[in-house]
């Protein structure tokens, strides 16, 4: 029996939680001067401490504290006065030490909260901690049908990515947030990565890797007051499989208690193809880390001017951004979302900063711009026109030199490389016909041409003039101002 | 001429090769030759590396030869503990599970001296990562002490204390985690300093307790100890834990032996049940002497020394547990098995460590597991405080506190191969300065009557306070040679005369 999402909140209440793994946009690596550069010919950014040779020691990354402390106060978290690394022991290849340096019982940040927007209204999730960690090499096993290493013929390993500062950011559990769970956690990941980008501390793209998220979920029955065993789904990796991952667990587990049975808890699988989860390892077959504190490091122990510092320089982050372009721009929180999902604010308000009207920025970016950038599978912020050029474009536009379609073609020329807009107009000869004389002209022509609709214009028949402007804007290769040829048609034929 | 070389001081070494009076070729070749004639029956080397050594010293001449300034241990041969990692030498730890590892880098010790212009004659054995006080615990056999070669040059930097004592290297490199390099001087009749915990890096040292190790010198006298602890040490940017402050004066120190108006403790818990008499009988000796230099003699107690013990044998495997767990046989040194990654680490572990390493790290992984962690290693982080608590009041009423070195002289090779208990008990004396990251060394204070081997005296001083020590050995040291006429390594003839 299969339970429907809908069916399944009626007897459950779902809580989730999220942990989500961000790289650091360090220069070097987290213990040692290697460079972080993503893409790097394999096991060429490595060194004695990141490849874990016997002797080689670790030291902290100043940066990294740094960027983990911004991270904390943008979370609205407490900083840690003093605390330290622990060790985190296990086996596995693409672990030069056979332990990862992270941080265990003393995190650097903790007991803070992110709010999100969600259907118009705002939710708080509580966040428990944010702590550094170095990252582990990157393992590709080769032969197998799966990719996994079970049934591989041999695996490679890349250690690049070993020792690239990361950070773990870990919410409290989110209850109370019903039907709308999928969506607070996804916009809860949405919100995090705005903040990270703002921050200027990841780039935080998902595709890469550089931002991970494990989800846990867990039912309640309604109205027992009792919280359900929890999974964790592992590798959550976009936006959408954040929302897919929790609604499906939602309906996995309501199956398994409808039936009688028990949720285990376990680490899943997230499947981006069926949008399930698989079960993984299970809790009893859980490693024990053994943590204990890293004595080849010294306790981290920022100096309060130092936290004070950083915090006065943080940026104006997303929330407060939303809240004054929401209110500059006149516009909703729907349309702000839709153009806070296109990756769109930045260049709207340069725009608009660059003298177009917040309405006219936002017409081109969201509605040409967006429909070109689409085609080029690329975000707008990445098509070659600046928001300046798209800024004197709109005032073009509103001066009259040109009428939305020669606008388009203006913007085809800039993206084309023909230079500036003003340069393109020129080039291309597009300047819109303002001369009366020359529309009169035109005018005279398609009036002798079509004497039957001319007849009924003068009969009072107004809405037949646009078979004549239609012509006149044919004859005049699109550069003639519609309203002004209509003004003249009319009264031509007044 | 080659054992005149051998006989003198590092210190009359590099002002012979600065003055022109001896190439450091002549030097080197000197060593070499020692070591060809003797360490078969020693076998305090595990690799020699005549040809880099000579070239080291060819170059050592040729600067002299350019007119430039030569360092301060120019053309002095060192021998340097397999653990220390030596860009294109091999590096074992002696263990057989890093045969064939040939580091691509160089620590920073043996960097610093090289800068110094000493030369690396070679690589010394020891008890496998360094757990151990015997050498018997090495994947490639024991060394044997110069003293009698039935007994164990004590350990774990066994083979560091064995060549510098056999006249094979006039200074050599350890590590002391618990003792291994004070108690390996001791039973070796040689000077060997633990200095301050994070006086001297780590880096590039193969780690096997990070909280506890502490790279020293060897010296056949307190002031070639001084000169290699002078070089090697100071703040290292490449290793967290190394202290960013001046070195203290050691050589200074050293020069000047005078103890009077120093007030001397002397720790009233180790001693008695256990303690050799012949060294203990030498031990009041010393502090008689001591005494009759001016010094004030006080007796302390330290309380909490009595969990010293047991409290390393948690924190020092709990580190190796982890410090260990990188030799898997995925990257380099040994690889045993076939099948999976699993099964092959596992079969490489199998086959390349030795009894006592397992042991150990079983003993720590146990100690760190979840539901154990507080009753043991968390446990003995408590007594660790309480230790360090206990040198604090000491070091508030005196300026350095003394005891044996070591329980006992000497044993045989064999004898406590079998009983881990009774060989942990070696390092009893040494210990608790461990725990504590304070400075300490051994001085030979001569030869316990009833087997006429040598015995060492602990001195030990505050973190940064090294120069203390130097102090006190230059004192006990001039006072003993004046006393017998000759140093007391003149007497060692397990080698013949």
């Amino acid at each position: 029996m299969t339970v429907t999402y809908e069916e399944a909140l009626t007897r459950y209440e779902p809580v989730f939680g999220l942990e989500t793994h961000v790289e650091l946009g360090t220069r070097t690596k987290m213990f040692c001067g290697c460079i972080t550069t993503f893409g790097g010919e394999p096991n060429s950014q490595v060194c004695p401490v990141c490849l874990g040779l016997p002797g080689s020691l670790p030291v902290v990354n100043r940066t990294a504290i740094e960027y983990a402390i911004r991270i904390g106060l943008a979370l609205n978290c407490s900083i840690a006065s003093w605390c330290r690394f622990a060790r985190k022991n296990y086996f596995y290849p693409d672990m030069p030490k056979n332990f990862q340096i992270s941080q265990y019982d003393e995190p650097l940040c903790s007991d803070g909260y992110l709010e999100v927007s969600v259907a118009g209204e705002i939710v708080r999730v509580g966040i428990e901690r944010v702590h550094l960690e170095e990252d582990t090499g990157k393992s590709l096993h080769v032969g197998g049908a799966t990719g996994r290493i079970h049934g591989a013929e041999y695996s490679l390993v890349d250690y690049n990515r070993a020792g690239i500062p990361l950070v773990e950011i870990v919410t409290k559990p989110v209850p109370g947030t019903q039907a709308l769970a999928p969506d607070v956690a996804r916009s809860y990941v949405t919100e995090l990565r705005d903040v990270l980008r703002s921050l200027g501390v990841s780039d935080v793209r998902m595709e890469e890797g550089s931002m991970r998220c494990d989800v846990n979920t867990s039912l309640s029955v309604r109205g027992s007051g009792v919280w359900g065993t929890r999974t964790e789904t592992k590798n959550v990796n976009s936006l959408r499989s954040v929302e897919r991952a929790v609604r499906s667990e939602i309906s996995r587990q309501a199956e398994v208690l409808d039936a009688g049975g028990r949720v285990i808890q376990e680490t899943r699988h997230f499947h981006e193809d069926s949008g399930e989860t698989t079960s993984g390892r299970s809790k009893e077959e859980a490693q024990d880390y053994r943590y204990f504190p890293e004595p080849d490091l010294v306790p981290v122990a920022p100096s309060a001017d130092w936290v004070s510092s950083i915090g006065a320089s943080l940026p104006e982050l997303p929330s407060a951004r939303r809240t004054r372009l929401i209110a500059s721009w006149s516009v909703t929180e729907l349309e702000f979302d839709s153009m806070r999902n296109a990756g769109a604010l930045d260049v709207v308000e340069a725009t608009v900063a660059a003298g177009a009207s917040s309405a006219d920025a936002r017409k081109w970016w969201m509605g040409e711009l967006a429909r070109r950038a689409n085609e080029a599978g690329v975000e707008v912020s990445y098509l070659a026109i600046t928001p300046a050029q798209v800024a004197r474009v709109s005032a073009l536009v509103s001066a009259g030199t040109l009428n939305d379609r020669l606008a388009r073609e203006v913007l085809d020329g800039v993206l084309a490389g023909e230079g500036t807009p003003d340069e393109v107009v020129e080039k291309r000869g597009l300047a819109v016909v303002s001369d009366d004389s020359a529309l009169l002209a035109a005018i005279d022509e398609a009036v002798a041409a079509n004497p039957d609709v001319a007849e009924k214009v003068r009969s009072g028949k107004v809405a037949a003039s646009g078979v004549i402007v239609g012509a006149v804007m044919k004859a005049t290769r699109g550069k003639a101002d519609a309203a002004r040829v209509r003004e003249l048609v009319l009264e031509r034929l007044g | 001429m080659g054992r005149e070389l051998t006989r003198k001081t590092a210190t009359e070494l590099a002002a012979a090769v600065t003055a022109g009076d001896v190439s450091a070729v002549e030097v080197a070749q000197a060593h070499l030759d020692q070591i060809a004639a003797v360490d078969d029956r020693v076998r305090a080397f595990l690799h020699v590396a005549t040809g880099e050594a000579l070239a080291q010293a060819r170059a050592v001449d040729e600067k002299r030869a350019r007119g430039e300034s030569l360092g301060p241990l120019a053309g002095v041969p060192v021998a340097v503990k397999d653990l220390f990692a030596t860009a294109g030498l091999p590096t074992t730890c002696g263990s057989k599970i890093l045969s064939g590892w040939v580091p691509p880098y160089e620590s920073t010790i043996t960097a610093r001296l090289r800068a110094a212009d000493a030369v690396v004659l070679g690589k010394t054995n020891m008890d496998e990562f360094a757990m151990g006080s015997s050498t018997e615990n090495s994947g490639y056999g024991p060394s044997h002490n110069p003293w009698d070669l039935d007994k164990v040059p004590g350990g774990s930097s066994g083979g560091s204390a064995a060549a510098v004592a056999a006249f094979e290297a006039p200074l050599s490199l350890g590590t002391d985690t618990g003792g291994s390099i004070r108690q390996p001087a001791a039973v070796c009749g040689i000077v060997g300093t633990k200095p301050t915990y994070g006086g001297s890096s780590r880096y590039g040292v193969v780690a096997f307790a990070s909280s506890l190790d502490t790279p020293g010198p060897f010296g056949r006298n307190v002031r070639d100890t001084a000169l290699l602890h002078q070089v090697m040490s100071g703040h290292d940017p490449m290793d967290a834990t190394s202290i960013n402050a001046p070195v203290p004066p050691v050589v200074e120190a050293a020069a000047h032996g005078d103890v009077s108006g120093m007030t001397i403790g002397v720790v009233s818990e180790l001693a008695g049940d256990g303690y050799q008499s012949g060294v203990m009988s030498r031990f009041a000796e010393a502090v008689e002497v001591l005494q009759g230099l001016g010094a004030k003699v006080v007796e302390v107690s330290c309380p909490h020394f009595k969990y010293a013990l047991p409290a390393y044998y948690l924190i020092a495997p709990s580190e190796v547990s982890s410090n260990l767990a990188r030799f898997d046989g995925m990257r380099y040194g040994l690889r045993a098995g076939t099948g999976s990654a699993e099964e092959v680490m596992a079969a490489t572990r199998a086959a390349g460590f030795g009894a006592e390493a397992k042991r150990r790290i079983m003993l720590g992984t146990y100690a760190l597991s979840s539901g154990y962690y507080d009753a043991y290693y968390g446990k003995a982080q408590q007594v660790r405080t309480l230790i360090i608590r206990d040198f604090e009041a000491a070091f508030s009423q005196v300026d350095v506190l003394v005891s044996p070195a070591t329980p006992t002289t000497a044993f045989d090779i064999g004898e406590r191969a079998d009983d881990p208990m009774a060989m942990y008990l070696a390092d009893l004396c040494t210990i608790p300065s461990n725990l504590a990251g304070n400075a300490a060394l051994s001085v030979p204070v001569g030869l316990a009557p009833e087997n006429g081997l040598p015995v060492g005296l602990q001195v030990m001083a505050p973190p940064l306070a090294d120069d203390r020590l130097y102090r006190v050995a230059a004192a006990v040291e001039a006072a003993f040679d004046s006393r017998r006429g000759h140093p007391l390594l003149d007497e060692a003839k397990g080698l013949g005369a």
